[in-house]
């Protein structure tokens, strides 16, 4: 039988994935932003999880909006990283770092 | 969700501000786009009619009330009165002063109005939410629009960079917050705010999860606020944002800031005060620490005041955290004057600035009392109101966090923010003897700008002084809104 703690075990694992993904990645900034849209699913797990197992729907409501504002985000942020590759020709997180101090 | 078994009709008045803003956002977009104006100038007057009628709205319908609509999601009251008007009025202080800039290079466009205008209605609805969904959309809105405003100017590689970074950790703090409001809603069932105080005053086994929830969600404030250590995004957003979208950053989204952390911790999980307390007070002194040390050796002033940002959002956390209605009041006292004092900071930040120069060096600064003796003695009262020179209204601000944060008990913290205030008299000071005792190199920058650019900036800075002057209205509604 699945309990309420298996998915919430998942909606943890997907979450720290995201986070390590933010964190540990040096290469390509696209990566940034699968790692965010998994963050996001990790609290959308978590929403289903509570919602189906105290039987409110309010829980599953909330995740449609963050799907719909999780579509907004890639697309501004895939828009922004078109304006820093025409700008710099590479979108290798490393060379993001022309501001310091 | 009680309150969703029956479907009453909303109460379309109550919320009339936001819906007004919303019309007024849209009727900028379709105004612009059949206007053939080069300088945009209808969308100009429009955005800021809606930004002054938004606020008379606000005012005439919100101030003394306490109700909610749309089944409990939305609060109209006295303390998001006050965050509201002030927001509006920093937005109609960041359209007055970008005008010229923005024209010069190129940026004045109608986007920039409707993205402006549509994150104000991203902090209003922030402001006024009492729902985790709407607070999260509210939130969410203001900071998409932010995102876009950043990255405006597409041709400058510094821009595009600041919006990178800012677009990451920005949605990163949407998903600490996002992951510890779904711990709320498992351990209340309910995303109703109220709901969510009574429930947090009486748990019992779900004690644990619920402060593992709340631990994500002060991240994620934190994240918001710029406070350290979540606070690498804002050097770089202030330094590589178009100067005007920096002023709007800088002020305003800090108002709205404030507003959530009001909203989400302070009303909505207030039972748990001794829990989130100890989390605030390592924010507080942390900012308080990094932000005076770091801001001594900036040769930008847009960097400068980036750090020394932290300095006040120490101070406005130490406000939040004393807790008592003196404590929030002092808050929002200091977060109302602080935006008005940086947003006249940057206006003169945009009024030296020319087309294919930016003169946001310290050393651009030198001289200025023998180019323009005016604007000189409004950057002196800016910088003497920033370091809390009493006779200003920064003093005031202080004062009142300090009287606050010593009556909640935390005497060392009030002690350690004096000497942190103290360490920034140095390089607010700074500025001030550039500007009067230092020779130009060359001729240095001429202010410019039109008329009704340069009497907003001096009624702007003038009036930093007569509410250092005069505090005590401006004290006594601030202090009213929060009176049990």
């Amino acid at each position: 039988m699945i309990g309420l703690s298996h998915y919430l075990v998942l909606g943890a694992l997907l979450f720290a994935l995201g986070m390590a993904g933010i964190f540990l990645n040096r290469k390509n900034a696209i990566v940034l932003l699968m790692s965010i849209e998994l963050i996001l699913l990790a609290v959308n797990f978590n929403f289903i999880g509570f919602s189906t197992f105290m039987g409110d729907l309010a829980g599953q409501v909330f995740v449609f909006f963050i799907l719909t504002v999780a579509a907004a985000e890639s697309a501004i942020g895939l828009a922004i990283m078109v304006a820093l590759f025409r700008n710099r020709n590479s979108i290798d997180v490393a060379d993001l770092d022309t501001m310091k101090g | 969700m009680t309150t969703a078994d029956a479907f009453e009709t909303p109460d379309l008045m109550l919320a009339l501000p936001e819906i007004w803003l919303l019309a007024m956002a849209c009727l900028v977009l379709v105004v612009d786009l059949f206007s053939k104006d080069r300088d945009h100038t209808p969308a100009f007057w429009l955005t800021q009619f809606a930004l002054v009628s938004t606020a008379v709205i606000t005012i005439n319908l919100q101030w003394g009330v306490d109700a909610t609509t749309f089944s409990g999601t939305y609060v109209a009251d006295d303390f998001g009165t006050i965050l509201k008007v002030a927001a509006l009025g920093l937005g109609f202080l960041g359209f007055a002063y970008s005008r010229d800039y923005m024209r010069d290079r190129g940026l004045l466009t109608g986007e920039f109005y409707m993205l402006s205008l549509f994150a104000m209605l991203g902090m209003l609805v922030t402001i006024s939410a009492h729902n985790l969904l709407t607070l999260y959309l509210g939130v969410e809105l203001m900071s998409l629009c932010f995102y876009a405003l950043v990255a405006m100017d597409r041709d400058s590689p510094r821009a595009s960079e600041a919006a990178m970074k800012y677009f990451v950790l920005g949605a990163l703090a949407s998903g600490m917050l996002l992951y510890g409001m779904s711990m709320l809603y498992g351990t209340t069932g309910s995303l109703d705010l109220a709901t969510i105080r009574e429930a947090a005053a009486t748990l019992e086994d779900n004690r644990i999860l619920f402060l593992f929830g709340l631990v994500f969600m002060v991240v994620g404030v934190a994240f918001k606020f710029g406070a350290v250590p979540f606070h690498m995004w804002v050097p770089d957003v202030y330094h590589g944002a178009p100067t005007p979208v920096t002023l709007m950053i800088a002020t305003a989204s800090k108002v709205a800031a404030v507003g959530l952390f009001l909203r989400l911790i302070g009303e909505g999980l207030e039972p748990l005060i001794a829990d989130w307390q100890q989390m605030i007070v390592i924010l507080a002194v942390l900012s308080l620490l990094v932000g005076n040390t770091v801001a001594l050796v900036q040769t930008n002033i847009k960097r400068m005041l980036a750090y020394s940002t932290f300095n006040h959002m120490g101070f406005i956390l130490m406000g939040l955290l004393a807790g008592a209605p003196g404590g929030y009041g002092a808050a929002v006292f200091y977060a109302v004057t602080y935006a008005m004092t940086v947003a006249a900071a940057f206006g003169v930040v945009l009024l030296l600035s020319q087309k294919n120069f930016e003169a946001d060096q310290l050393t651009d600064f030198k001289g200025l009392n023998e180019r323009s003796p005016l604007y000189a003695f409004i950057m002196l009262l800016l910088m003497i109101s920033l370091t809390g020179i009493p006779g200003t209204v920064g003093f005031y601000a202080k004062w009142l966090v300090l009287k606050a944060t010593v009556e909640a008990g935390f005497v060392w913290l009030a002690v350690l923010a004096v000497a942190g205030a103290v360490v920034g008299a140095f390089y607010y000071l700074r500025i001030v003897r550039l500007m009067y005792f230092d020779k130009p190199e060359g001729a240095g920058p001429q202010p410019s700008g039109s008329g009704g650019f340069r009497a907003v900036l001096t009624l702007n800075g003038l009036a930093v002084l007569a509410l250092g002057i005069f505090p005590g209205a401006l004290v006594a509604i601030c202090m009213a809104a929060f009176a049990p």
